[in-house]
């Protein structure tokens, strides 16, 4: 799936991996999680080999497949994982942020998809990480939610927090990202911030076009 | 670099795991807690023994032979251990639970763990209500400290065994499959695997089958530990099921669908 892949994100920065389905983003993010070990290679997050306590405490993962019990409250979810960290942020005041005191008393199973990833968000920051990986936060948001997201994650940045997000919607990501690393089949094939890749005048998603192939003939 | 939003929060990275046994504690906490929410895990847990236990006392059959409340500790056990974690591990496989939690400080151990941990829970509760039940219906059991002592060691030898095999059928099988399949086996089991029906009472070579059996073990060594009798071979039994599930589920097992 990934083919000698190498993409660095830098510290503080937002970076933003973009690639058409099945280009090996969801990998990517399962191997920096010590999820799969590479058949060959070295992966290295935060200067570490994943897979540690200590590593995992550094990095926050919300995987595009992430899921929960399905009778369980989110606010018990948020207190559940906040107990796996030394010092959370605080449960209150995140689910206050991302207004899900209102769905204090509904199961996680009954959350529309936009509200579950409010809740995956939320699983991913409770530990004051570092380093934030981010599969597709806003797919299935409304757009007051997706612009509250992107909020969020400007706040991060500002925090000092390092954020790799993968994303379809080019906006998004030319909305967000400090760099940008297109991806097709396993390997970079073009890296470069907004104004580098689109310095011929194309826009973000022409860039993208000429640089993927179609998952989908 | 630390800054404060309107709403008190400081996002500012401060990482950091809490000790392990805390993770542990909280994770067999939570299990538990939302283990006894499932009705279904309820039934499962204490509605089939108390039925059995309720129905064998009307049906006067020797079948069962005369320590049938300590054969139903034994199955509690078995359906706690292995049928309830390998359906709810099936599903979180699906439901990429198991992928949120393999990537926190909880990690693979830990989540191991917490199962272990949150079945141990369950097991106490399940065996001091069915014996009560029990005790209440006319069972009279002969513990000694030391057959006590024996009966605990192959609880905690079953439940390593029995949550090994489970997590060998839902690290492999699609959720469907391991709720089907683990459903069966319980049964299959509940009948001819020595839980509830004494090995003794199969006919010939069935019956060494029976008592081979990590449930036979189960059901044989606190049968016998209840009528104060020391009896160590369903031990070595179960000590050798426990180690060959434990190294096979963590050759098998697999975090993600």
């Amino acid at each position: 799936m990934l083919d000698d892949l190498t993409l660095e994100a830098a510290a503080g920065e937002l970076t933003a991996v973009l690639g058409p389905n099945g280009a090996g983003k969801t990998t990517l993010m399962r191997v920096c999680a010590g999820l799969i070990r590479p058949t060959s290679g070295s992966v290295l997050v935060l200067g570490r080999q994943p897979g540690s306590a200590e590593t995992a405490a550094r990095i926050g993962m919300m995987p595009q497949s992430t899921g929960a019990w399905t009778g369980i409250r989110p606010l018990e979810l948020l207190h559940y994982l906040a107990s796996l960290y030394a010092h959370p942020l605080d449960v209150d005041a995140l689910a206050d942020r991302l207004g899900l005191h209102a769905l204090a008393r509904t199961t996680y199973r009954r959350l529309s998809g936009g509200q579950q990833q409010a809740v995956n968000l939320a699983g991913a920051l409770i530990g004051r990480p570092e380093l934030v990986f981010l599969d597709e936060p806003t797919a299935g948001m409304d757009p007051h939610a997706r612009r509250a997201t992107w909020e969020l994650l400007t706040e991060l940045g500002a925090a000092g927090v390092s954020i790799v997000l993968t994303t379809h919607a080019m906006e998004e990501a030319a909305a967000l990202s400090d760099r940008i690393h297109i991806v097709d089949r396993g390997r970079v094939s073009i890296t470069g911030t907004v104004a580098e890749l689109t310095a011929g005048g194309e826009s973000l998603e022409d860039v993208f076009l000429a640089n993927t192939h179609a998952s989908i003939a | 670099m630390s800054q404060s939003t309107a709403t008190g929060l400081d996002f500012s990275p401060a990482p950091g795991a809490a000790p392990a046994s805390r993770r542990v504690i909280s994770h067999g906490l939570t299990e538990a807690r939302l283990l006894v929410r499932n009705g279904e895990q309820l039934l499962l847990a204490l509605i089939i023994p108390i039925a059995i236990m309720v129905a064998a006392r009307f049906l006067d059959s020797d079948l069962f032979g005369d320590q049938l409340a300590a054969s139903v500790l034994a199955l509690a056990v078995w359906s706690s251990a292995f049928t309830s974690v390998a359906i709810a591990t099936g599903f979180e496989r699906r439901y990429g639970v198991l992928e949120r939690l393999a990537a926190t400080p909880l990690g693979r151990t830990g989540l191991i763990t917490g199962k272990a941990s949150a079945v141990m829970i369950i097991v106490i509760g399940q065996l001091i209500i069915l014996s009560a039940v029990g005790l209440a219906i006319g069972w009279r059991p002969h513990f000694s400290a030391a057959t006590t002592g024996l009966a605990v060691v192959a609880v905690l030898l079953a439940i390593t065994a029995f949550v090994s095999f489970a997590l060998i059928l839902a690290g492999r099988l699609r959720a469907e499959a391991t709720l089907a399949l683990a459903n069966v086996i319980y049964v299959v089991l509940l009948i001819a695997g020595g839980l509830v029906i004494p090995a003794s009472r199969f006919p010939g070579p069935l019956e060494l089958v029976v008592r081979l059996l990590p449930t036979g073990a189960l059901g044989e060594e606190l049968r016998q530990a209840s009528i104060g009798i020391i009896d160590g071979w369903p031990l070595l039994v179960l000590a050798i099921w426990a180690g060959l599930l434990i190294v096979l589920a963590r050759k098998v097992f697999r975090w993600v669908g």
